[in-house]
């Protein structure tokens, strides 16, 4: 029996001298089977591209920040949220549009378009979304400017956290989370009023009364974002995100990709300002794409996996060429063909219009197609007959036979609507509905955004049609539109 | 005590015991296991301490926060009874006839009948309220008692031939068992009740059974058959009958004179949950009578 001892204090006193032999087997031991994350400090770099994430960073926190706050007058008791994801009402609210559970199919629809537009775009232009759109990129980058303005930029970083603990560090390192925390509760804070009233909501929340899921939600997009974009970053992209795998295999050597252009650079190695240029290349190794790179990698090793297609190289480079007197451009968004090209002393050629390029077009045009007519088509009544089973048809004393449907007519329109329902396919039969007047046709009033279930009944005075069932419909109409909804009249057995 | 055994690969204290010539070695137990034992016993004692947990003489310890199940399970149902009450109020002001012809009230007393209906009626009617022989079919328009809604609310409360004190109560005898009727009187009535609802029958029998029913049917079924409903006495003339319409089911009714029971929901559910129940019966039975039916053009 294993006695419960904690004994994973230092053996080495319990043994005495270490023998050479066991010094032998402690490096023989398994050393874990996980390599330790190698610290990444990107240095701020100056330069068309970091404009451009910068510009887009700010439009993509914009966008989600404003867009609960729009409002969309809605009649009636609707949410005057322009977009809204009511799940307490069942309903998708998007500025003039309202979608029911059942259509979540234009979700689908507007997902397959996102991935479509996605597998274009980087099939012509590299992983343009990890680099520029990508939420992970866009707060990694915010707290990346967070950590900079208390910690200064990549080398007091590096002494920062290397130096001994102190009241300096202490402080600096406590004001960079706190921020942090702080814009990750404002991630956290801003999504869940997607889904409820925003207005209202920020009120109760603060006053303790809201739904305790929007806590719990705020809770856990607080947590993902601090631990995300603080502490995981790169990893993030390169161990939990599957886009970098499935993004590598829509591309080709015809895809502007970051690229070092070795026929350019290579040899690489330091240049004094009176040498000459002739007979080597213009990478002057200065290390300078490698240490702006949020994702910790070396370019001029060529297309790799954790490459996001930022850019920042691109900047940190032309910066150096600037300097050095050597025309830009030694690393730039190109394609692989164009360098091979250019190796051989040929004219690079572009093409965009390549097969998978048309294949995602032509996809991206009939999805495109597929929603359009969808919404076009789009019925304000959706109507279903429900028929009774059990029983499935009923005798009445003067031998008649009586069926019972359950017509459930939603109303996707904001008003109400009157409708009229006739029934066709047994001759002399009579259409009545309990509780409601009777009329010819029926005539019905249907909420606007409801789902009314109408309990309706059949009767076909007796004949001697045999057991069995015939083949019937509703006949639906509301204004100009019209609908038939097939069904059946069964009789029941015979006296 | 000697020196501990060590393994010579791992440099492991070995337990000393060797079985099959494998030795077992005494390696620490993992940490995260030592802590979350430690992380038990320390929970185990804050329970002690907060919930009801050392037996007594008079009982249990309450424990600091007086944690109690049943209290719980009074606080849920008090919740349950509030958040129903609004639908509740809102059943027992109307009327029948306003619950049925009001869209909204209407869905409302469906879905409270629907369950209730499900949980207590099902069992002898039928789930869809078809009925069974000897339990009679809601779904059509042949009513012992009167399909209209009070007549319907009426039967649920006081049922048929229960403990109610104003219980509905009819009396077909047994005629047979009894000894009231002969077999062959029993036979001839079973032409007579086969003519009346509109089959070819044995003339000769109709005829001697004449008289037959005026002495001992007409007072219920009326001298015409077509029933009474003041005293639940079934319309002879249709053929939809409790205990079955063939020659055999109708001499085994005169013969044995079966009556069925129907308990007396009152008390068992609020006035609220039977009108729902009742406006559920009714428009499932095609509101009850068939009447203002209007003819569809075919």
């Amino acid at each position: 029996m294993t006695i419960i001892i904690d004994r994973s204090r230092d053996r080495s006193k319990a043994t005495g001298p270490v023998s050479i032999a066991e010094k032998q087997r402690e490096k023989d031991r398994p050393q874990g089977l996980y390599k330790a994350r190698v610290p990444i400090y990107p240095k701020l770099v100056h330069g068309q591209w970091r404009w451009i994430k910068w510009a887009l960073l700010i439009v993509m926190l914009a966008i989600y920040y404003i867009t609960p706050w729009i409002r969309w007058d809605r009649p009636g008791a609707l949410p005057d949220q322009a977009v809204l994801v009511d799940f307490d009402g069942g309903r998708f609210y998007f500025f003039m549009i309202q979608l029911w559970p059942q259509e979540v199919y234009f979700i689908t629809g507007l997902l397959v378009l996102s991935a479509l537009a996605l597998f274009l775009v980087t099939s012509l232009f590299g992983r343009l979304w990890c680099g520029y759109a990508c939420p992970q990129t866009v707060w990694t980058d915010l707290y990346i400017y967070v950590e900079r303005m208390f910690e200064g930029d990549r080398n007091a970083r590096m002494r920062l956290d290397a130096a001994p603990t102190s009241f300096n560090k202490l402080w600096r390192k406590a004001g960079k989370h706190a921020v942090w925390i702080g814009v990750a509760f404002g991630t956290g804070g801003a999504w869940i009023f997607y889904f409820h009233d925003a207005p209202q909501l920020i009120r109760t929340f603060w006053v303790g009364t809201a739904p305790m899921t929007a806590y719990v939600s705020c809770a856990i997009l607080t947590f993902t974002t601090y631990v995300f974009a603080g502490h995981m970053r790169e990893q993030v992209c390169t161990y939990m995100c599957p886009w970098p795998r499935i993004q590598g295999a829509m591309l080709d050597d015809q895809s502007f990709q970051v690229t070092y252009r070795y026929d350019r650079g290579e040899p690489r190695g330091p240049h004094k300002k009176t040498e000459s240029w002739e007979g080597r290349g213009d990478c002057i190794d200065c290390n300078q794409c490698v240490v702006v790179c949020p994702m910790g990698i070396d370019i001029r090793d060529g297309a790799q996996l954790e490459c996001i297609n930022c850019g920042l190289c691109i900047d940190a480079c032309n910066e150096v060429m600037e300097k050095v007197g050597r025309p830009r451009g030694l690393i730039a968004y190109d394609t692989d063909s164009a360098v091979a090209a250019r190796s051989c002393g040929q004219k690079p050629q572009h093409r965009m219009i390549r097969p998978r390029t048309l294949y995602y077009g032509v996809a991206l045009l009939i999805v495109s197609g597929l929603m359009i007519w969808g919404f076009s088509t789009r019925k304000t009544l959706d109507v279903h007959a429900l028929r009774d089973r059990n029983p499935a048809s009923v005798r009445l004393h003067d031998g008649a036979v009586r069926n019972g449907y359950t017509l459930k007519i939603a109303n996707h329109g904001f008003e109400a609507a009157t409708v009229e329902v006739r029934y066709d396919g047994v001759p002399g039969a009579t259409l009545r509905s309990p509780g409601r007047p009777a009329s010819d046709p029926l005539t019905l009033r249907v909420d606007p955004n409801r789902v009314t279930s109408v309990r309706v009944f059949v009767t076909a005075p007796a004949s001697d049609v045999a057991e069995g069932s015939r083949p019937a419909s509703f006949d639906v109409r509301s204004g100009d539109e019209r609908q038939t909804v097939r069904t059946a009249f069964e009789y029941g057995e015979l006296r | 005590m000697s020196e501990p055994e060590r393994d010579e690969h791992s440099g492991v204290e070995t337990t000393g015991h060797v079985w099959d010539g494998i030795r077992e070695l005494d390696n620490p137990l993992p940490r995260w296991w030592l802590w979350i034992f430690y992380g038990c016993i320390v929970v185990a004692i804050v329970y002690w301490v907060l919930m009801p947990a050392w037996p007594g003489l008079n009982g249990y310890t309450p424990g600091i926060l007086k944690q109690s199940d049943r209290a719980a399970v009074a606080q849920d149902l008090q919740a349950l009874q509030a958040q129903r009450g609004r639908g509740e109020a809102m059943l027992a002001t109307a009327s029948l006839q306003q619950i049925e012809a009001d869209p909204a009230l209407q869905a409302h007393a469906l879905s409270v009948g629907q369950s209730v209906f499900g949980d207590n009626c099902a069992t002898c009617h039928g789930a869809g309220g078809g009925g069974n022989r000897g339990y009679p079919n809601l779904r059509d328009d042949v009513w012992l008692w009167g399909g209209a809604l009070e007549e319907i609310e009426h039967t649920l409360r006081v049922g048929v031939r229960s403990a109610h004190p104003e219980t509905r109560t009819s009396q077909m005898p047994a005629f047979g068992r009894e000894n009231m009727l002969t077999a062959a009187q029993v036979s001839d009535l079973t032409e007579y009740v086969v003519r009346l609802s509109g089959r070819p029958a044995n003339a000769a029998a109709v005829g001697r059974a004449q008289q037959l029913y005026a002495d001992n049917c007409a007072a219920c079924h009326t001298p015409t058959g077509v029933g009474d409903r003041a005293v639940g006495a079934p319309n002879l003339t249709d053929r939809e009958w409790l205990y079955g319409s063939d020659r055999e089911s109708i001499r085994g009714q005169i013969h044995n004179g079966r009556n069925g029971v129907m308990p007396t929901w009152e008390g068992r559910f609020s006035p609220g949950v039977i009108k729902a129940l009742a406006v559920y019966i009714h428009v499932n039975a095609g509101g009850g009578e068939a009447s203002g039916a209007v003819t569809v053009a075919p």
